[in-house]
């Protein structure tokens, strides 16, 4: 499994660059990944959605989808592409340390 | 088969199983229940706010002529079994706690189970400008009978220009279904000898044709062969009906003169008001694998309404039946629910010019090629002519095996692997 090093820890990601360990991730590391997926300087209302995703993550095992984010984050879908524009559902989840959001079908 | 529902109340009554919704998944739900059973070991009463069931898969056809609106619509209790009560209520909201289901006219009935089963429902308001200007004049979604309708008229009318066939989000009714569009879209313009003149769209939130990589490859093939451009991670933020354009979150365009849209899709409203029962969108979580509520033990749902990672299908619908009828019965009798359904999905997609193909896929096993249900059968993930009798033919066994609760000829609940070729990824 591939590696990769944030805040000089080596922590275990997917071939995209997801945590596969969620317990590893620290917020110092969330800047890098940040940096690294476009990001200049996480503000407040990354910050916002970043602890959203975290919590929804430990309570269901997924992180949520734009969808849903939009309906129960607080922050728009809008402000969510303004935010992430690559895809917020798979950018906020790469910054915050969690697996890649499953989708449906 | 347990048959164990002798449970009296208080007042002597039996056993009262409460089906929500009059569609595939509740029909067949009733009707499998109504052969488990007596009528006097149990009483099953389904609820819908209408009588007409639509053939669903139907609906596809309409906009191109190849089905009649009339053919596609039956008596919703007509399709239940003798034994079996038909309620038609709108349906407020459901009390877990007092397990009674209350209608918005007033009064309620009680449950002993209940089967949520009433399917997903088109949200197009959600959608800035879907229901704007040009909503109906060259904005249209053939996801309903009124709007497949009216797009037949738009699509009899159009003499030329950029056709977009587009998702607007996750989850979807029927996933393949918009491609199968746009396939067909292609054949009848080309029937009509004008496809020089049309230039076909297909865009999608995801990032290629479809989910499964080995069919998302087959069906994206599909698409270039037949010259259709595909736009993918495109989720739809606005329509511009006035100016013709489909705009995504991420600011990109793309311009219409005929814009065949699926809206979102959300659970029944009655959902939302009824607290514990569904998720953000509606839908009811459900184990996916045993049908039941992770929180209510006697609450289970089936079909598009569950909030599960399979399709939302019929075919889906059908499989999870044997299951979920088979844990109902397990539950009355107090033994454990087993976690019997494993995602079993099959679609015929229909790509014009009398051909279709056909996936077959699992919770595990994505789409493969091969042949279904084994090494000799219909071939999977290939086009051909016996694929679109086979998706004609449906038709009549939806309303003669599936709704009334039967297996399909030489067809099980779980996938078969047979037949099926795995090549090195």
């Amino acid at each position: 499994m591939p590696t990769a090093t944030y805040a000089d820890t080596a922590v275990p990601v997917d071939d995209e660059g997801f945590f596969t360990d969620p317990g590893r991730w620290s917020e110092p590391m969330a800047e890098q990944i940040a940096e690294e997926s476009g990001i200049e300087q996480l503000t407040d209302r990354h910050w916002t959605v970043i602890r959203f995703m975290r919590q929804q993550y430990a309570a269901k095992g997924t992180g949520p989808t734009v969808r849903v984010l939009g309906k129960t984050s607080g922050v728009s879908v809008k402000e969510l592409y303004q935010l992430f524009p690559k895809g917020p559902a798979k950018t906020a989840a790469k910054i915050a340390g969690i697996p890649k959001p499953r989708g449906c079908i | 088969m347990p048959r164990f529902c002798h449970r009296y109340d208080s007042e002597g009554m039996s056993t009262h199983i409460v089906i929500l919704g009059g569609g595939t998944a509740g029909t067949l739900t009733a009707n499998r229940l109504r052969r488990m059973y007596d009528a006097g070991e149990c009483r099953i009463t389904v609820v819908d706010q209408d009588d007409d069931h639509v053939y669903q898969p139907g609906l596809l056809f309409l906009p191109f002529g190849l089905a009649q609106p009339r053919h596609l619509v039956r008596s919703r209790p007509h399709q239940l079994h003798a034994g079996i009560d038909y309620q038609r209520s709108r349906i407020d909201r459901v009390d877990l706690d007092a397990r009674r289901v209350h209608f918005a006219v007033g009064g309620w009935v009680a449950y002993d189970v209940l089967v949520v089963a009433t399917g997903a429902r088109l949200l197009p308001e959600e959608t800035e400008g879907l229901t704007g200007p040009g909503w109906g004049e060259n904005v249209f979604t053939f996801y309903d009978l009124p709007g497949a309708m009216s797009l037949r008229h738009a699509v009899q009318r159009f003499r030329g220009g950029r056709v977009v066939v587009n998702v607007s989000d996750l989850p979807l009714k029927c996933p393949v279904a918009p491609l199968e569009f746009a396939f067909l879209a292609d054949w009848y313009f080309r029937r009509c000898g004008i496809r020089d003149r049309v230039q076909l769209t297909y865009a999608t939130p995801l990032d290629a044709a479809f989910t499964k990589p080995v069919a998302a490859k087959a069906l994206g093939g599909l698409l270039a062969d037949k010259g259709i451009e595909l736009v993918t991670e495109f989720t739809l933020g606005e329509v511009d009906g006035a100016g013709g354009r489909l705009v995504s979150y991420d600011e990109r365009e793309v311009p219409f003169d005929l814009a065949v849209v699926v809206p979102l899709h959300g659970g029944a409203a009655y959902v939302d008001r009824s607290p514990g029962l569904g998720d953000e969108l509606g839908f009811v979580p459900v184990d996916p694998h045993t049908l039941q509520h992770p929180d209510r033990a006697e609450v289970f749902a089936i079909g598009d309404a569950a909030g599960l990672s399979a399709s939302k299908a019929g075919s889906v619908a059908h499989f999870e039946g044997e299951t979920l009828t088979g844990n109902i019965a397990r539950f009355l009798a107090g033994r454990p629910v087993e976690p019997s359904y494993d995602g079993h999905t099959n679609c015929f997609v229909e790509t014009g010019f009398h051909k279709a193909l056909l996936i077959d896929f699992n919770y595990d096993t994505e789409p493969l090629p091969g042949h279904f249900p084994a090494a000799v059968g219909l071939p999977l993930l290939k086009e051909s002519y016996a694929n679109h009798l086979g998706k004609l033919a449906f038709e009549w066994l939806y309303w003669h095996t599936l709704l009334p609760g039967r297996e399909l000829p030489g067809i099980g609940a779980e996938m078969p692997e047979q037949g099926k070729t795995r090549s090195p990824a």
